[in-house]
This record gives structure tokens, sequence and C-alpha cells, in this order.
């Protein structure tokens, strides 16, 4: 809830920043246009809010995970981290009451506590020294070394002066002291606005671990092995899928019997979610290479062959008609008309296809797999390595925006008449 | 025999409705070699249909079109087209588009390079061979359609409304470079056209269609394309009888709209 206030709280006051430094002094045609609401091509993106968006997220993400990359009077509160003490009142049952301290010794998970030397105190009740790390809770048995005389029991009533009954509980400076049911306090230490890292690590902590893995490997493969063995499976798949599913759109579009047979089947494939298809293709070809390239084969074939039959159905009459009084062939017009007026369309279906074969590895590599991002990240997951979990979807990501941008590539460089037929 | 004979030519369209299309009722003509014939009526006359049958992509319910004594049954390099617009191949460049006829017949660069730089010279392209046709206006692509067509050589040329999608300026300058390349290259020219001053000027020959069944309604023989081919066209538009065959073809389409228009409005 916080983090959305403070999200929207940057997100204003930057828009107010940028709009009050920034004027522009350009005078291209779009600044000029006066109607501006509404018209859809006056909106450019604005770079600055793109560049203060990426920086408030991992500004709030370094916030709120303590992070080093940022000072610290940027960090939200974070946990309390020292030496914790409070007071509690203990009664015999005949009557008799004395106070006693606890020093409690809150570190961060895999520190070593140093505790200190307490001196016991007078009265039956004695002081009491113990450790918790922080973001946990802690049974304190405070009763422990206490002198308690036989047949007699002891029981707490109060802590800080506060009276506590079982079951409730009292908020000291440090943290919240606790009573269970059965009269045992627990201290629960102040968690702080921060992220437990078990939760969300750090920046530096995903940085350090993607250097680790890089360099070391996870489950016996390194970082580059995984991703290979993603990216791999989803070339190979597509590209099978593209071998057959371009020259059956083709048929498609240019034969009527074709069309035919293959219409029904391509109609009722297109919309089964390739991940309804992972059990079959387990059964079937086992959680090995074999399966998951079908799989993503499958996930190809029929995008690719409705692109190459709407990619001929496309071709202008016109253009097939003047081919031909020109004496072209009807190979000639498969090769130099309808094979370069499709290739737009079949780019257009590449693209989806390549984003659906990433998005469909990565999810078969979630279900079963030895190698592969999709795995990485669900074995990690298994053991709490949250830091491993953000650093494969951030690659994920990063890869699958890398395939379109090189296939926007491939496209603007191999089809430059696209759109201008 | 060298020309173009077209025999009794009759077309009928039937409709998934049951009901049928006259779209050519018994259309017969013969076109000498080199004769330039333009082709007007109102919409629906079937003056494309009968083109497309010409040019061998559509084929006849009756009838059979002649070509230097053989019979037409397809699209054939013998025969070119110059479409209204939207036929150029994009994604070659103006030369490539150009030579397209030549080299599907296998031709090589040696034989008809030359041939095709003469062309665009003519149609006035020099400068743009290595564009993409995409980035020429309107006017300059159907002067590399012409030009495409020409490459090729064909025996008849066929032009379906060819100027139609042309600014009026762009068109004048058009409709004299036809005259010119018909009267340098000798081809046998059919050019269907909207506009009546544009059939007055290129044809020498000039048929007026009339719809439903479609069919010739009038010939006329015409000496303003020889003018045309001496003289610049705004001279001939004022010469009187131009105007006064204007005058004569266009009441004469008027009163076929009107017709039609009463006999739909009698019919709804």
């Amino acid at each position: 809830m916080i983090v959305f206030i403070l999200y929207v709280l940057i997100f204003v006051t930057s828009y107010f920043l940028v709009k009050a430094i920034v004027t522009r002094a350009t005078n291209d045609y779009a600044s000029l246009k006066t109607v501006t609401f509404g018209d859809e091509s006056a909106v450019v993106p604005n770079r600055f809010a793109s560049v203060i968006s990426i920086l408030t997220i991992f500004l709030l993400w370094a916030a709120f995970t303590g992070s080093s990359l940022v000072p610290s009077f940027l960090h939200a509160p974070g946990p309390f981290i020292g030496t914790a003490t409070f007071d509690y009142t203990a009664e015999l049952s005949d009557g008799q009451r004395d106070d006693a301290t606890v020093t409690v010794v809150v570190t961060r998970a895999g520190e070593e506590p140093v505790m200190p030397e307490v001196d016991p105190g007078t009265g039956f009740a004695k002081n009491d020294v113990d450790e918790i790390g922080a973001w946990r809770s802690g049974l304190i048995r405070v009763e422990r070394n206490d002198e308690v005389p036989e047949g007699i029991t002891e029981s707490v009533v109060a802590v800080n002066g506060e009276p506590l009954a079982p079951g409730g509980s009292v908020e000291t400076n440090y943290g919240r002291v606790g009573m269970s049911p059965k009269g045992t306090l627990n201290f629960e230490p102040a968690k702080g606005w921060q992220m437990e890292p078990i939760w969300l690590p750090s920046p530096e902590a995903v940085a350090a671990r993607f250097m680790d893995i890089a360099r070391d490997g996870y489950r016996d493969s390194t970082l580059l092995e995984h991703l290979g063995y993603s990216l791999f499976r989803v070339v190979v798949g597509f590209l099978f899928g593209a071998l057959i599913g371009i020259p059956l759109g083709y048929a498609m579009g240019l034969s009527d019997w074709f069309r035919g047979w293959f219409d029904p089947i391509v109609e009722f494939m297109r919309p089964v979610p390739p991940l309804a298809l992972i059990p079959l293709v387990i059964i079937w070809a086992g959680i090995g290479e074999t399966g998951k390239i079908i799989l993503l084969f499958l996930a190809a074939l029929w995008i690719m062959a409705i692109a190459a039959r709407s990619g001929v159905s496309g071709v202008k009459i016109s253009k097939v008609h003047a081919a031909y009084s020109l004496g072209a062939s009807k190979a000639q017009i498969m090769r130099y008309v309808i094979v370069p007026n499709s290739l737009p369309e079949i780019f257009t279906g590449a693209r989806v296809a390549m984003g659906v074969c990433w998005g469909t590895v990565v999810a078969a590599e979630l279900v079963a797999a030895e190698k592969g991002a999709g795995m990485m990240i669900m074995v990690a997951s298994k053991f709490q390595l949250t830091d491993i979990v953000i650093m494969g979807i951030i690659m994920i990501g990063v890869i699958g925006f890398g395939i379109d941008m090189l296939m926007r590539w491939a496209e603007r460089v191999m089809v430059p008449w696209k759109g201008k037929g | 025999m060298t020309g173009l004979s077209i025999k009794h030519l009759s077309m009928r369209f039937d409709l998934p409705n049951g009901s049928s299309v006259q779209a050519l009722k018994d259309v017969s003509l013969d076109l000498a070699q080199g004769e330039l014939l333009s082709v007007l009526g109102p919409s629906g006359c079937g003056k494309t249909t009968l083109l497309n049958i010409v040019a061998g992509f559509l084929a006849p319910t009756d009838g059979k079109i002649v070509l230097n004594g053989h019979r037409v049954t397809g699209p054939d390099a013998e025969r070119g087209m110059v479409f209204q617009q939207g036929a150029l191949f994009e994604w070659m460049n103006v030369r490539e588009n150009v030579s397209f006829g030549p080299r599907m017949a296998g031709k090589r660069e040696r034989d008809y390079g030359s041939h095709v730089d003469h062309l665009l010279d003519v149609v006035g392209l020099r400068d743009f061979k290595e564009k993409s046709v995409y980035e020429l206006s309107g006017g300059m692509q159907q002067r590399v359609a012409l030009a495409r067509c020409l490459a090729n050589d064909p025996d008849v040329i066929l032009m379906d409304e060819p100027l139609g999608a042309l600014d009026a300026l762009t068109r004048e300058k058009m409709q004299s470079l036809v005259l010119k390349l018909w009267k340098e290259t000798g081809k046998t020219i059919i050019l269907i056209t909207h506009s009546v001053e544009e059939a007055l000027l290129l044809g020498e020959r000039l048929l007026v269609m009339a719809p439903r069944p479609g069919r010739i309604h009038r010939e006329y023989r015409l000496p303003f394309a020889d003018m045309g081919v001496a003289t610049d066209l705004r001279q001939v538009k004022k010469h009187p009888d131009f105007a006064q065959r204007r005058e004569e073809i266009l009441s004469m389409i008027w009163d076929m709209e009107e017709e039609i228009m009463g006999r739909t409005e009698g019919a709804s």
C-alpha cells in the first residue's frame, strides 16, 4: 500500500517537475498542433517519463530492500537490529512479585550474535539474555533461570509495566511481546517496512547472484547453458514449425483441396493454447528435448500456417494478372510475386510465433526439464532462492524482448516494402 | 492474318441467388494492327469484363477472341495489360519492374538491358531506375507500368483506366505520352476510360457501350488522336469538332444513365 502511494506520488511529482523544468523549444509539426487530446498521432512517448519510470522501479526496489546502491536516507525503515530490552513482572502463586529485564540480541540472518554478559539481578526473577533473527519471532522462556521454590508456580503478569494475559500482547520500543495461551512469552522484533531478503532480495544481491551463477552455474549448468537450452528449443521448434507451416499455408492459399482438408484442423488447433498440450506431449514424448521441440513445433506450426495462408490471400489479383500477362509461368509467379508479397505477413506471424514459443518453452520447463531458464527458476523457488527466481525472470524478459527486437530488425531489413503496396 | 478480332462475344454470370447477369451480349469487333481503340460507357456496361476476356483472365460463355490467327485461351505475353493502379511489384525497384517480362522469358541482361534503359528514358524515369516503386508518385508509377508493359513487346496493349487515379495535370501529360508511345511503337491498344475527353483524345476509334446487357452502342472513327500526335493536346481540345463530339457522346451517356436510373427506380 505504501509502495503504491509512493509510486503514485513519484509519478505525479515528476510529471509536474519535468513539465516545469523542461520547456520544449522544438517547433516540429506535432508540437505546433493545438488539438492533441484525442489525436493519437500527437501522443509521442515522453522519454523523460520512461527514464524516470525505470529509475523509480529500481529506486523503490532498492529503498524497500535496504540496498547499498542508494544512500541510506532513502531507505524505508528497516527491521530492528541490535539489542532490545524489555522488563517483565513475574508473580508467584503465593503472591510474591518481582521484576527482571530481558535483553534480546536481534541479528540479521546468518550473522553470529554476540551475547552480552548481564547481571542476573536480585529477587527470584533473574535477568535473561536471548537472541532472535530479524523478521523472525521467538519464544523467550524468562522463567528458565528464575529461582522459584518447589511447589510454587510462576507466571508473567506484565511487560514494561503493562499487564499481560495469555493470548495478549504488548508493544515495546523494539517490537511486540506476546504471550502464548500457555503463558510463554514470545518476542517479535519490529519488522520495519523493508522486505525480507527471502521475499525480495536487494538489486545488488540479484546482481551478485547473477555473476555467481554466470560463473559457477546452478544445478550443474551455467546460466548460459540454461538460457541457451531454452533458446535452442525455441529456435529448433520454431524452425520446424515454419518449415512445415509456411508450405502448408501456401498450399492452403493456392489449392481448394488443401484449404478444405486442413481448414478444420488448423482452425481447431489454433485456439488450443500450447500449454494445454504439455501433458499430452509429456505422455507421448517424455520430458526430454524431443517432447519440448514437438511442443514448440506445434505452437509455431499453426501460427505460421495461418500467416502464410493470409499472405497468399492478400496478394492483389491485379499483381498476379500483371505477372501472367507479362508471360510469367506458375512457378515464376510463385517465386516472384506470391512469396515476396506474403513475406510481410510471414514476418508478422514469425514474430508472434517466436513470442508464443518463448512463453511456451518457459512454461514447459517449469513443468519438467533438466536444464533451461524455466527449470532454473522453478527449482530455485522450491528452495526459496528468490534472488535466482528474480534474476531468471529478468533474463527471460530480456531474451524475449531481444527476440522481438531481432525479428523487427530482420523485418525492416528484409521486407522494406511492408505496408507500402 | 494480323490483328485482333472479337467474335460474337457473350458473357453471363450466374449469381448465387439463381438469377444471372448478362455482362456482354454478342459483341463483335475487328481491330487492325496498330489501331488505338478507346472504350467508353456508363458503369456496368461490361467494358472491364470485355478487357478481361481479351486479356485471357476470363473465359467467355460464348464467342471467341482471335489474335493474329490463333484463338485466345488465357493470359499471355502477347497481350500486355496496364492496370488502374497497384499492379507494380513493390519488392523490386523500378528497373527490375520494367525488366520483369524479359527476365521471366529467360533473357539475359545484355539482351534486354539497352531496350529497358531506352524505355525508361522514353517515360522519363532515367534517374529513378534504382528507386523503389513505392517511393514514386502515382503518375510515375503508371509510367513504370507502361514501360513494363512495353518492355515485353506485346502485340496488343490493354489499358484498364490507366490514368483514372491521376490528377488532371499529370493525366494530361500521360495522355500525350500514351499517344507518343502508340505512334512510336505501332502497337494495337485498347483503352478503357470513364472520361469522354480522354476517349476522344486518344481513341483513333471510339466504342460507346451500353449496359444491361453490355453491348456496342455506337462506334466512331476520330481524327483527334492523329492530331494529338502532331500538336499540343490543348489545341486539339479547342477544335470545334472536338467540342461537338464531346457534347454528342456526353448526352448519349447521360441518356443511358438516366434510363438505368429510371429502370431501377421503376423496379424498386
